[in-house]
């Protein structure tokens, strides 16, 4: 895949490219979708499931990318807009989407998005959950890079220092001696692989990022957002 | 696929921002600050056991300017060697990809906040120095493009730095030529950097020049003589040209006449070296007439007044102890 394809490849004439295309971007989209909606509307976790499957089967209908330019804003802000128009349009229709209208039919795990709603803090605007969840989204998907490509290298063993070390919430973190002797290396390994895991971490994470967006300057716009941490 | 919760996303975040200083010597002591392209980090050299700055891009650039503007900003520092500019001591690119660049680690404090105590006399003064290593740079071919307060540090022993050299770009030099050797040697380099020389808007607001908000591409070193101008302004009210209006007319019309000269719309109307700007503040500071002020009599005999006080005051004594003595005479 090239740079900056995804949203190109959404807009093909080419049914099997542009389904291909979006369900990646449903990948990136369906969990910041399900919750925004589920937040800002506070509609029936059913009903949220099927509003985000008609949401991208109307992308899939090109009915809402067609019209978007990076140059008059950012993806995910666009398809916030989308989905706050399709909500409203269907409330205005009385046109509720019957479960499994869409001809999407996404494979998505409503019931876990459903589980961090409940577990998760509910703190500020539902935009901001939806900016929150993108984030997230995006981590996912570059971490699932990072494990392919590591499974593909033969590096394995550093996926799982990375995993054991960064991933794990466990409190206090495993030193690196305990994570050589568990892993059976030098302490000084644990530190080289664990250095490379992270650089192919950051790695994965922005070629996702630049994958989901249209042109260089918007990939630095939103690569700026995702990595816009001010450490103190 | 793995989930990941909020509190291990922002963790990761954190970690992504953090410059990968494996096989350098540098150790990552703590965040400085942030700017429009990367961030600048507290760090010690390991071989020379000092602390360092260390301005790292977010990102690696394959498609971009910024790695080569950042290159660029190390060779132009490496190259102007002023008490008055932040010298640099490497650069490169780290394992990740991004592009560095290690400089003086300056302590000391900001000059919005060095001068909230200086009195004007010392404020014109401090203009004058951050005008010298302008003045140097303006001679050697090289021009910064975004002076602005937060771009000039005052150091602990009272040395002012202007840092920041990242939109320098080489052009005319403002001595004859025969002197630009500096500039000669880094102008092939010049001209692969495509984006400060194709019309986009690089600088600050309210900083910089109108020929530079437009994206000129024949920006010469007067847009710093305007910046210069706007940080005098600022010296002067607490507020950066044009947020505060009314400030400006709380000064004396000198000063006033030279921020405007300084920040006039057409370059050739300004200052036409930097020198000549401090020049004329020299010139205020010691009662002098300023080049960029026309005084009328009364305001001549004002300043003359004001500069020779005990002069004249002993002088119409004089007059007056004379004309009493006549007049007392012919009684």
């Amino acid at each position: 895949m090239t740079r900056h394809s995804l949203i190109l490849a959404a807009r093909s004439k080419d049914p099997a490219t542009r389904s291909w295309a979006i369900e990646a971007i449903a990948a990136a989209y369906w969990r910041p979708v399900y919750k925004y909606v589920r937040m800002k509307w506070n509609i029936a976790p059913e009903d949220a499931a099927d509003f985000t499957q008609e949401f991208f089967t109307r992308l899939l209908e090109k009915e809402f990318l067609d019209s978007y330019q990076s140059s008059k804003g950012r993806l995910r802000t666009f398809l916030r807009t989308c989905a706050d128009r399709l909500f409203m349009n269907q409330v205005r229709d009385s046109k509720r989407v019957k479960r499994g209208m869409g001809s999407a039919h996404l494979s998505l795990d409503y019931l876990e998005a459903e589980q961090q709603l409940a577990t998760e803090l509910r703190s500020g605007s539902p935009e901001d959950s939806f900016d929150k969840e993108w984030v997230r989204s995006i981590f996912i998907l570059g971490l699932a890079r990072l494990q392919a490509s590591c499974e593909s290298g033969g590096k394995l063993i550093h996926f799982e220092l990375f995993e054991r070390y960064d991933l794990e919430e466990a409190d206090p973190k495993p030193s690196y001696v305990q994570l050589a002797t568990e892993f059976g290396l030098a302490t000084t390994d644990v530190t080289n692989y664990l250095a490379f895991a992270r650089r192919e971490f950051r790695r994965c994470v922005l070629d996702q990022l630049r994958e989901m967006t249209t042109s260089e300057e918007e990939f630095r716009r939103e690569a700026q957002a995702l990595l816009g941490v001010k450490i103190a | 696929m793995k989930s990941l919760s909020h509190r291990v996303v922002a963790r990761l975040q954190a970690g992504m921002q953090l410059p990968d200083l494996n096989g350098t010597r540098y150790n990552l002591l703590r965040y400085l600050a942030g700017g429009g392209m990367g961030s600048v980090w507290l760090a010690e050299d390991t071989l020379l056991k000092r602390r360092v700055a260390l301005k790292v891009l977010d990102l690696a650039a394959p498609a971009d300017d910024l790695d080569v503007r950042l290159l660029s900003e190390a060779r132009i520092l490496a190259g102007l060697e002023h008490p008055g500019i932040v010298p640099v001591h490497d650069a490169g690119t780290l394992a990740d990809g991004r592009a560095f660049c290690c400089m003086k680690y300056v302590e000391g404090q900001t000059l919005a906040q060095h001068i909230a105590t200086l009195k004007l006399p010392d404020r014109l003064r401090l203009l004058q120095r951050i005008a010298e290593p302008l003045d140097f740079a303006h001679a050697r071919g090289f021009i910064h493009r975004d002076l602005k307060p937060d771009n000039v540090m005052i150091g602990a022993f009272g040395e002012v730095l202007v840092m920041d050299w990242g939109l320098a770009k080489v052009g005319v030099s403002s001595l004859e030529a025969g002197e630009t050797e500096i500039a000669t040697a880094v102008q092939p380099m010049q001209n692969s950097l495509p984006a400060t020389g194709q019309g986009r808007v690089l600088g600050t607001r309210g900083y910089m020049s109108p020929e530079q908000a437009r994206g000129d591409i024949e920006v010469d070193y007067r847009t710093d003589i305007f910046s210069l101008g706007a940080i005098l302004t600022f010296m002067l009210t607490g507020s950066a040209p044009g947020e505060l209006p009314a400030a400006s007319g709380r000064m004396p019309r000198p000063m006033r006449a030279i921020c405007e000269k300084a920040m006039a719309a057409d370059p050739n109307a300004r200052y036409q070296s930097a020198a000549e700007l401090t020049a004329d503040l020299a010139h205020y500071l010691t009662g002098a007439p300023v080049s960029a002020y026309s005084e009328s009599l009364l305001e001549r005999a004002g300043r003359i007044y004001a500069q020779h006080r005990t002069a004249v005051a002993l002088v119409s004594v004089y007059l007056f102890m004379r004309l009493l003595f006549i007049l007392l005479a012919r009684r």
